[in-house]
């Protein structure tokens, strides 16, 4: 099968701090694949490389079958690769529908961000309630339906999802999971980072462990929920809402 | 009462002026969190376009053959297209490889771009000042002891036309919406698919572009320029851009017509000496008792 997103012996530096160390990873179409390490595994700089916000030093990034490692943001967002970054990151002093459409900022057709714009209030009813209040003074759990609403606006072919559990309670953990698969479901691709490892797992279809840098498993989700390695290291008990 | 009138008629057109130049020392810091020094002499450079351009119109025998409105819009117009591109240059030039800088690199490199301005428009008009043509006949009115000129409604007009129009811009445009993003969250503006080089450099222009509002109407109002006239002006302005609360688009525009205010009454009711110094003691105390200014929200952290 031909991969959506081709990373290729990536390295990324800090200044003179090494970040990443040959990472290459590969998500193909219709997948949802989990990334998951420990804090400081260099998660969140992979998906910044992908994004266009850090540069590599070497390797490149192929999407669709193109070389993007080059473009700057703008243009990697223009092709529907999407990310939702870490801390989730809304606009505080803009109101949840200025974040939404700040979300759909590329595309053109009114009629289409409208029903997108409808399609992110059947999925989050609370943002439909709370559209004209400011980002910054929402719950936790609402900033996170925001930061997932926002990236959904921009209709996404391929989306990033950069721990969007973190700080939730287990009820609305379990929320966020199934609207994820839900999301995955009406045709969008998904790369997970999670500290919530056993969770992204059972979502997942595939995959990779990340560790001071470096790719050290591969594999399919349900492989690596059963690997002693990875039970040891991520399941146990400093696993949170599990 | 009459010199009490007086004076705040005085200290609106002042404030004005004051307002307008402000408006881009905000937009800036609130984007970029620079305070760009060169600003004050890009609003002197406003001047020296609109002399420039009226000189040009002059030349080729335009300037008494075309209606009034027509003069005043071609060398508004002009005046705000150097200045945005003074300001834009200034940014792409100077300021963007420093972005990612520690701050104190883009600011000594503020002052001096200063400096590099105000040279330039001393080698190109010499360091005396410059009478700007009297293009727009002043009409005076008198009500009882007060006067009021055509050229203070100018100013005050031309500076709340141009704030409701940025306001506007700011809060309903496309654009307005990635400015007001970026200045957030850069890296969060970038993954909603924003330019940021662009929408930082529109900012940098639009900013500009209003201090040459600036210098196109203080020309009109005081009758004349020289080089150095933006640094203090540019200072006032900077100072209203704070007790407005910096960052803060509204608070720049009411910071300046506080400065405005508190600068003529002052002059009015003490002495002119004093004028100065009540505008910066006045700073020194917002800042003691409000530190963000007096529209400066306090923000939620800044993730
Ligand atoms: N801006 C930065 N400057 C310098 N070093 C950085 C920077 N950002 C990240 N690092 C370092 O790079 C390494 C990888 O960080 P990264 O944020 O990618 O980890 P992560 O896997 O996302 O961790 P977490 O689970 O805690 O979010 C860490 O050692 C971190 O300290
Ligand atoms: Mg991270």
């Amino acid at each position: 099968m031909a991969a959506l997103l081709d990373l290729r012996q990536i390295d990324a530096f800090y200044g003179r701090i090494q970040a990443l160390h040959g990472v290459s990873l590969r998500v193909d179409q219709g997948e949802i694949v989990a990334l998951i390490g420990s804090n400081g595994a260099g998660k969140t700089t992979t998906l910044r490389v992908i994004s266009g916000l850090l540069r590599p030093a070497r390797g490149q990034v192929i999407y669709v079958g193109q070389d993007i490692t080059r473009l700057s943001p703008d243009l990697i967002v223009g092709r529907r690769l999407i990310q939702s970054p870490e801390g989730r990151r809304i606009f505080a002093r803009m109101t949840v529908l200025e974040n939404l459409q700040l979300g759909a900022y590329t595309r053109t057709s009114v009629t289409e961000v409208a029903e997108s714009l409808e399609e992110v209030f059947t999925l989050f009813p609370r943002l439909k309630e709370r559209v004209n209040q400011k980002g910054g003074t929402l719950s936790g759990g609402e900033q996170q339906m925001l930061a997932i609403g926002r990236a959904l606006m921009s209709k996404p072919e391929l989306l990033l999802l950069d721990e969007p559990s973190l700080g939730l309670s287990p009820l609305l953990v379990q929320t966020i999971f199934s609207i994820i698969q839900d999301i995955n479901k009406r045709g969008v691709t998904i790369l997970l980072i999670e500290q919530n490892a056993r969770q992204a797992l059972q979502i997942a279809h595939r995959g990779y462990v990340l560790e001071t840098g470096s790719i050290t498993m591969e594999d399919t989700a349900a492989n690596l929920l059963a690997s002693e390695e990875v039970r040891a290291a991520y399941l146990g008990g400093n696993v949170k809402a599990s | 009462m009459e010199l009490f009138i007086q004076q705040v008629i005085n200290g609106l057109s002042l404030g004005g002026i004051y307002a307008l130049i402000a408006l881009g020392y905000t937009m800036v810091y609130g984007i970029i969190e620079l305070i760009n020094f060169a600003h004050g002499d890009v609003y002197t450079m406003g001047s020296f376009f609109s002399i420039a351009i009226i000189g040009l119109l002059d030349a080729s025998g335009q300037l008494h053959g075309l209606p009034l409105l027509l003069v005043l819009a071609v060398t508004l117009a002009g005046a705000m297209i150097l200045c945005g591109i003074v300001g834009v240059l200034l940014e792409r030039l100077a300021y963007r490889r420093l972005r990612n800088a520690p701050r104190l690199a883009p600011l000594i490199t503020a002052i001096g771009a200063s400096f590099i301005l105000e040279n330039i428009m001393q080698l190109w008009r010499g360091p005396s000042p410059i009478p700007f043509p009297s293009v727009v006949p002043n009409v005076t009115w008198h009500f009882g002891g007060v006067n009021l000129s055509s050229n203070e409604v100018l100013v005050v007009v031309m500076a709340l036309a141009l704030m409701a129009m940025l306001q506007i811009f700011i809060y309903n445009t496309r654009l307005g919406k990635a400015m007001r993003a970026t200045a957030q969250d850069r890296d969060a503006a970038q993954l909603m698919g924003i330019n940021i080089n662009m929408t930082i450099a529109l900012t940098f222009f639009i900013g500009s572009a209003l201090a040459g509002v600036g210098g196109f109407v203080s020309g009109i109002y005081y009758g004349s320029t020289w080089f150095y006239n933006g640094f203090e002006a540019g200072l006032k302005a900077f100072t209203a851009a704070v007790l407005g609360g910096i960052g803060n688009v509204a608070g720049a525009m009411l910071g300046g017509f506080v400065i405005g205010m508190v600068e003529s009454l002052t002059a009015g009711f003490i002495s002119d000496q004093w004028a100065t110094v009540a505008v910066f003691l006045l700073l020194v105390l917002v800042l003691i008792f409000r530190p963000s200014g007096l529209l400066g929200e306090v923000l939620p952290d800044k993730v």
